[in-house]
């Protein structure tokens, strides 16, 4: 995790908010970097964190995550971390006939499907054991990322109910968390990819939004991260507090840093 | 991911670059290399694929993509386990030459290669690949590169000083074939000892669907999913992904699929505005893109993006591959016709860069870059040069002028280093001396005077 942003987010893993959705979004750039802060963030937090990895492969942040001071793999062996590793299960399930649904059941559908494997898949990673020795503090779910379901067929739909369910067990049976990635297309007209991220962005408590700077690359100033505050239970007038920062992406960690105020200006 | 796991923390192995790269990486593979105990010399302690280094910044194991100048702007080189998409110019030149650098410097290196394509015989496409420049071909290698060389990049620049302090784009000279990506002469064909001693394979598409087969409606289209269980045949029946522990692979398998996309792999993406209403080619691409990351091969594939009408398409085929290039002809554009072109054949644009064991990647600071196709040279050199001359020819030295501010890029907030052109006017100071005045938001004002060095018309600033 990067102290920085846990500054700007105000929290730390002792005493982080508990039932609620987090957004991340990344629009001409590469919001990647968010997920491995959470990731680590939620893993130092000693929760139990189910890990729907669709884009990269485990070592990879695996390697990530050791800059950032955790162990993947000794999370997943102590079962404290259970990953979905995407790319690996969808060469499974494509070339093999399963005899029970697969959490990735959609690739082998002609037609649209739905991601009921998926959900309960992430139901049983997370529900809570019995015996009660393990003592984690409360389960979370992360995605990286939703738009690729968009991609491979599933409709916006089927996605946003998955993440219905999602949230009525996580975030309000569990008391839990749930972190999803969408990238946004920017001004590319992708109707479904519009319609999952409005859907998602008016049920989030926190919108992180990574985006390129409006005038193209910069080698100091690698994008800027708005973040909001939503409260979207309650629909009384208070404003949602937003704030805008711009960062730089280092081999370990990341600065954040008032707009303008790039250490390589001043 | 397929990295360089070193034996015993001492990395000895290709190159210098290994020394800073030694991270003991866990991946699916682990690759032990037979101990020389005791004797200090030759023996290489380290089991390395010919045709591979470890990338300077991670260790992750890269292959030349047949392009020295390519290899440089993508950080090194391909990595292992990952898809290169081309997005192809309009008449498919420029991008089925690199697909044939991409097989070429597969069959010099000793690499095995797949190639697939729905409308050439691989075996003729093997046949087309461009010769080799090796040692002996030195003599005439150096004529070229005498001639590439224009003659004013010895002149010392008066306007643009701060650009001739800029990095060359390519170190040019030839090279040996144990070395990491070669130069090959695009006029001569390949020998054919050296096609005959490579192990290839071809998935010719016609030949291995039949058009009477009456195909069920399953989740994608038939010609994809004969490529998909062909290559993952090849993959596990020669040992690529580690798992048949009787054929021990410390090769690469290099994978090129021709024109993905286009209607004759039986795809309607290219046809119609809202084809590919199955997901195909994204399906396709994703159960690829699994296969390539459990395994010691690279994959090249070439996809006539021009043709898809689909936008959003084309993002989401971005996001679904590791690294994508473009490429932009002049053939035919009103750009051929631009002088500030001349030089050039056309524009490649790195529109994707991966970030693989890493937060952060090598993505180049230069974005506008030409590409040019000699004989034996295919090189890539930032446009901008070009530019600088043209406006040194219409600006020349020791007249005043009043210019228009141009090419600002003074966004709230942003840091781009940008440059213009500033107004001043020599009011018979007996020096230049210039005042600029920027308006920016929220009623900030910038205002910089100073002098200008030389006569040099040209700043560059960071803003705040």
């Amino acid at each position: 995790m990067f102290p920085e942003l846990n500054n700007l987010l105000n929290t730390t893993p002792d005493r982080a908010e508990q039932g609620k959705l987090t957004l991340l979004c990344d629009a001409k750039t590469d919001g990647s970097f968010l997920v491995h802060h959470f990731l680590s963030f939620y893993l130092k937090a000693n929760c139990k964190v189910c890990f729907v990895a669709l884009i990269q492969s485990f070592s990879h942040y695996n390697i990530v995550g050791q800059k950032l001071g955790v162990n993947l793999t000794m999370a997943r062996e102590r079962g404290q971390l259970v990953f979905l590793e995407g790319l690996k299960s969808a060469v499974d399930v494509f070339f093999q006939a399963q005899e029970k649904p697969h959490p990735l059941q959609f690739l082998r559908e002609a037609s649209a499907g739905n991601l009921k494997p998926l959900f309960e898949f992430v139901r049983d990673a997370l529900k809570p054991v019995d015996s009660g020795a393990a003592g984690w503090t409360y389960p979370v779910l992360l995605v990286d990322d939703l738009s690729v379901l968009l991609s491979l067929g599933l409709g916006a739909v089927a996605v946003l109910d998955f993440i219905h369910y999602c949230r009525a067990t996580l975030c309000w049976e569990l008391k839990g968390n749930v972190v999803v990635l969408v990238h946004d297309s920017g001004d590319v007209e992708d109707e479904e990819n519009d319609i999952l991220l409005n859907g998602l962005s008016h049920q989030s408590h926190l919108i992180l939004r990574a985006e390129g700077l409006a005038t193209g690359f910069c080698r100091d100033v690698h994008g800027q991260l708005r973040i909001l505050w939503r409260r979207p239970s309650q629909s009384t007038s208070q404003r949602d507090q937003s704030l805008t920062y711009q960062y730089k992406i280092q081999d370990r960690s990341v600065s954040f840093f008032a707009k303008g105020m790039s250490p390589a200006v001043l | 991911m397929a990295t360089v796991a070193t034996c015993g923390g001492d990395a000895v192995g290709v190159g210098s670059a290994v020394a800073t790269a030694s991270k003991s990486n866990v991946t699916s593979f682990q690759r032990r290399g037979p101990r020389v105990s005791g004797t200090n010399d030759s023996g290489p302690r380290l089991v390395s694929i010919t045709g591979t280094r470890p990338s300077v910044r991670n260790g992750q194991l890269l292959v030349s993509t047949g392009l020295p100048a390519l290899d440089q702007l993508l950080g090194g080189g391909l990595a292992v386990g990952t898809v290169l998409l081309i997005e192809e110019d309009k008449y498919n030149i420029y991008s089925s030459l690199l697909f044939k650098y991409f097989l070429a410097e597969g069959i010099v290196n000793g690499h095995t290669l797949l190639v697939a394509s729905a409308n050439e015989d691989p075996a003729n496409i093997l046949q087309e690949l461009p010769a080799p420049l090796l040692d002996n071909c030195k003599k005439e290698f150096d004529e070229d590169v005498y001639n590439h060389k224009t003659p004013e990049s010895n002149i010392k620049m008066k306007i643009a000083w701060r650009y001739q302090l800029l990095p060359k784009m390519e170190q040019i000279r030839p090279v040996s074939s144990s070395r990491f990506g070669h130069y090959y002469d695009a006029s001569k064909r390949i020998p054919q000892e050296l096609i005959e001693a490579s192990k290839w394979h071809g998935f010719f598409l016609p030949e291995k669907i039949s058009p009477t087969l009456k195909v069920e409606p399953c989740s994608l289209t038939h010609g994809y999913i004969k490529l998909l269980q062909f290559i993952q045949n090849i993959i596990y029946e020669e040992g690529f992904d580690g798992s048949n522990p009787q054929k021990k692979q410390k090769n690469i398998l290099r994978i090129g699929i021709q024109n993905l996309g286009s209607p004759l792999w039986g795809d309607d993406i290219c046809c119609t505005e809202n084809g590919d209403s199955g997901h195909n080619l994204t399906k396709f691409l994703y159960v690829l893109r699994g296969l390539l990351r459990t395994s010691l091969s690279a994959c090249i594939i070439t996809m006539p993006t021009h043709l898809i009408q689909n936008k959003a398409f084309i993002a989401h085929v971005t996001n679904l591959s590791d690294t994508v290039v473009g490429l932009e002809s002049f053939i035919g554009s009103e750009r051929e016709t631009n002088p500030l072109y001349k030089d050039y054949h056309g524009l490649i644009h790195i529109r994707q860069i991966p970030r693989l064991n890493n937060l952060v990647c090598d993505e180049s600071d230069v974005k506008d870059l030409g590409f040019k196709l000699k004989r034996k040279l295919f090189t890539i050199e930032w446009v901008q040069d070009n530019y600088l001359r043209q406006e040194r020819n219409i600006y020349p030295p020791g007249f005043s002028y009043l210019l228009k501010q141009k090419d600002s890029a003074w966004g709230e907030g942003s840091l781009q280093h940008s440059t213009f052109l500033m107004s001043f006017l020599a009011k018979g100071m007996g020096f230049p001396f210039f005042q600029l005045k920027l308006l920016l938001k929220d009623g900030f004002v910038l205002i910089k005077k100073g002098m200008l060095r030389d006569d040099s018309l040209r700043c560059s600033h960071s803003a705040i």
